[in-house]
Formats: C-alpha cells, structure tokens, sequence
C-alpha cells in the first residue's frame, strides 16, 4: 500500500473519466451517475444511481470503477447504489450537453417531469442546427435514445430521452 | 420488521416482480418479428425496461429478505413458485393482443405504483419512484396504439375485440391479494377503481367493448397458472439450466 493519502477529489477526477460505453464522450459524472465518495484511507465507497433500470451498461461502468480505482491503490472498494431520489436527464451537465451535440447526439430537453411535452417539442438537429425536426419513434437503439429526423437536412438523428 | 411483515413485503415483491419479468420476457419475443421496424426496437426496449424493473424487484428480495440472488430467482423456480398475474403469462398472440395486454398492464402498473410510492417500506417507494418516469413512455406508446386499432379497419376492430375479451379477465386477475400482504390487498380495490377509471374512456374511445360480464381469473398470485406459464419457463430457462446453479448471467 502506498503512503500517499488518496483524497475524496482524487476519487472523483477518477471517476470522471470512465465513460459511458454507448455515448463514450460523457462520463459517469457529467451524466449524474456518480453521486457520491465517501474515502477512509485504502477503503471507498461509491454511491451511484442507474439511468434507466435496465441499461446494460450498469454492469461495465461498476467493473471499470473497481477498476480503475484499485488501480491508484484503492484496496477495498465497496459500491452502492442509491434509488433516491430518481436520476433524471436533467442532471447532465452543461458541458456534457454540448459534448453529446457534438457526438451527433441531441441532448434531452430539461423537463421538470413533463417527460410527455418535453419529447415532442421542437428538436434542434445535431447535424445542420434545423428546428425543423419530428419525432419519428420514442424508442431507439438505447434505452435512452429516442429517433428523429430532420426535415430541412433530410437526415434522421437521435436524441438523448427526457428521463 | 416482525415476521408478519416480512412475509407480507416478500408476497408484494414477488407478485411485482414476476409481473415485470414474464411480460419482458414476452415482449422480447418480437424481437426480430413486430410487423413493423419501428416496432420492433419500441418493444425491445420496453421489454429491456421490465426486465430492468423485475431486477430491480429481485435484488430488494435478495438484499433485504435473504432471497435467492435475481439469477437464481429467475432461473431456477417452477410455475408454481412464481406469483404473476396470468395476465403476463399468456402467449404474445397477434399484435392486438400485444398492444392489449401491454395497456392494461401499463394502466396497473401507474395506478398501482400511485400507491406503491407511499407504502410505507422505503425501498419499495424508491423503486416505484425510479421507475415511474420510464413507464410514462410504455403507457404513451400503448394506448396511441389502442386509440389507432381500436377502430382502423374492420379486421384491427375485430382482432382488438377479441383480444381484449381475452385479456380482460385475466387482468382484473391483476387485482388479486399477494397471500399474506393485507396492507396490499386492502388497497387493491382502490388501485382497481383508478385502473378503470383510466382505461375504459380510451376504451371507448377506441370503439372497443368492456367484456363488463366477465369475471376475474385468478390464482396466479397464489402460483396457480396456465399451462403457458410452464411452457414459456422451459423456453426461457433452459440454457441457465445447462449450466452450474451457481453460473452468472
């Protein structure tokens, strides 16, 4: 075991740079997934929360945490996971907004729970910037994506859901 | 918690869980076969959230009950050892009975969660909690398909008809008490009103019939089923079976 103390901010730059594996420019902190680091000299623990309840990559992200937390000298590594409050699409960073637009990817709208209004107002089109979009299915290849398509670029797109 | 109670939250988790898990597994049987593209990713996903949801019901048993981990649960037990409604057991039928069955499930499990939120055992609420958001897109996608069938064609009027007199009974057989769990089955009468009160103006609206005559098929909650209910474990348990009890899925 190393002497070096390993702070609860050491921990989190950590986590910031395990990636979502289906959207890989965000990372479990900018999506809100951490939430938080509690650390007792070589001992951690990791409370996070699902996006949505059956996303298959819960599962990867919790094996990369060990991971890559034993690898900076973390021997007992305990993670938990916390229903509440319900993680929301709202709680992905700004800057994470603007990388998924990059990415090709919409970013949800931020909602307040009117998860019905906020699909179906007007999506502004990660390819050419076109408000001049339809909802083409609320269900895509993720659980939280939803398809769209662009009319003015003609091209069909995906949308981070509003959870 | 004395005895009564857990055995009373264990019969409630159960009843939720088998529900969510064996309409997932159904749902995920068009896969690859939804007359429609479109189709065809929607109930993927929406049987990719059930079975979300049925772990997330499995693993408060595990964790907090001494259960069986959610593999094991889902894996290893026999028909009668699972507490569903028959509602979600029945065969996945014409995409009518699909759309059918998937609404009136997506209607229970709002009016029920509506109370599961303030049960009083936290982790039951959290759970109802996190998964209310993702069931408002289960609920908008069936019953937009409800109100387009129900009065289309004269064969999807007919194909709706028959599949919601199929489905009706064994639905309200969604109301019925988990042994044991009276905190529960006091309410349900409650959460069937709301239930009612819900889907029979989209009904309606749907040109649809209410089978009003019918009555209730129960005993699922109890273990007691439909021969499908066996069929559909020896589908879907048999490659976990071929291996070690203790393999991780």
């Amino acid at each position: 075991m190393s002497d070096a103390v390993i702070t609860a901010e050491r921990v989190w730059q950590v986590l910031n740079t395990i990636n979502d594996p289906e959207i890989p420019v965000v990372s479990l902190v900018e999506m809100g997934i951490a939430r938080e680091v509690q650390v007792d000299g070589a001992r951690v623990v990791v409370t996070i929360t699902p996006t949505f309840a059956g996303c298959p990559a819960m599962p990867y992200l919790r094996e990369q945490i060990v991971e890559q937390l034993r690898s900076i000298g973390l021997e007992q590594i305990e993670i938990r996971t916390a229903l509440n409050p319900p993680w929301t699409s709202d709680w992905i960073s700004d800057e994470a907004r603007s990388k998924l637009r990059q990415f090709g990817l919409a970013p949800p709208p931020r909602h307040t729970g009117q998860i019905e209004i906020a699909l179906l107002e007007a999506v502004t089109c990660p390819h050419c910037g076109s408000k001049d979009t339809v909802l083409d299915n609320a269900f895509g290849p993720t659980l939280c994506q939803a398809l769209h398509y662009c009319r003015a670029c003609r091209q069909s797109f995906q949308r981070f859901k509003p959870l | 918690m004395n005895n009564t109670q857990n055995v009373a939250l264990i019969a409630r988790l159960f009843s939720l869980a088998d529900d969510e898990f064996l309409l997932g597994h159904r749902d995920s049987e068009w896969t690859g076969h939804a007359p429609l593209l479109e189709e065809d990713i929607a109930f993927s996903n929406i049987a990719q959230d059930e079975m979300g949801h049925a772990l997330m019901w499995y693993t408060i048993l595990h964790e907090r009950f001494d259960q069986p981990a959610p593999d094991r649960l889902a894996f290893w037990r026999a028909a009668d050892q699972f507490h569903n409604a028959t509602l979600v057991e029945l065969p996945r039928g014409d995409w009518a009975f699909t759309i059918v069955r998937q609404f009136l499930f997506d209607a229970y499990e709002q009016a029920r969660n509506d109370w599961l939120r303030r049960c009083g055992y936290a982790p039951i609420e959290d759970a109802a909690r996190k998964l209310a958001r993702e069931e408002i897109y289960h609920l908008m996608h069936s019953q937009g398909w409800v109100l387009r069938l129900g009065d289309a064609t004269e064969e999807s009027h007919r194909r709706m008809q028959a599949a919601l007199d199929l489905a009706w009974p064994h639905a309200l057989g969604l109301f019925e008490p988990p042994a044991g769990d009276e905190a529960f089955g006091a309410k349900l009468p409650e959460i069937q009103a709301a239930w009612r009160a819900a889907v029979e103006p989209r009904l309606v609206q749907a040109t649809l019939t209410i089978p009003g005559a019918a009555t209730a098929i129960g005993g699922g909650r109890l273990g007691a089923h439909t021969p499908h209910l066996a069929e559909l474990l020896t589908d879907l348990q048999k490659v976990a079976r071929l291996e070690a009890p203790e393999a991780v899925w």
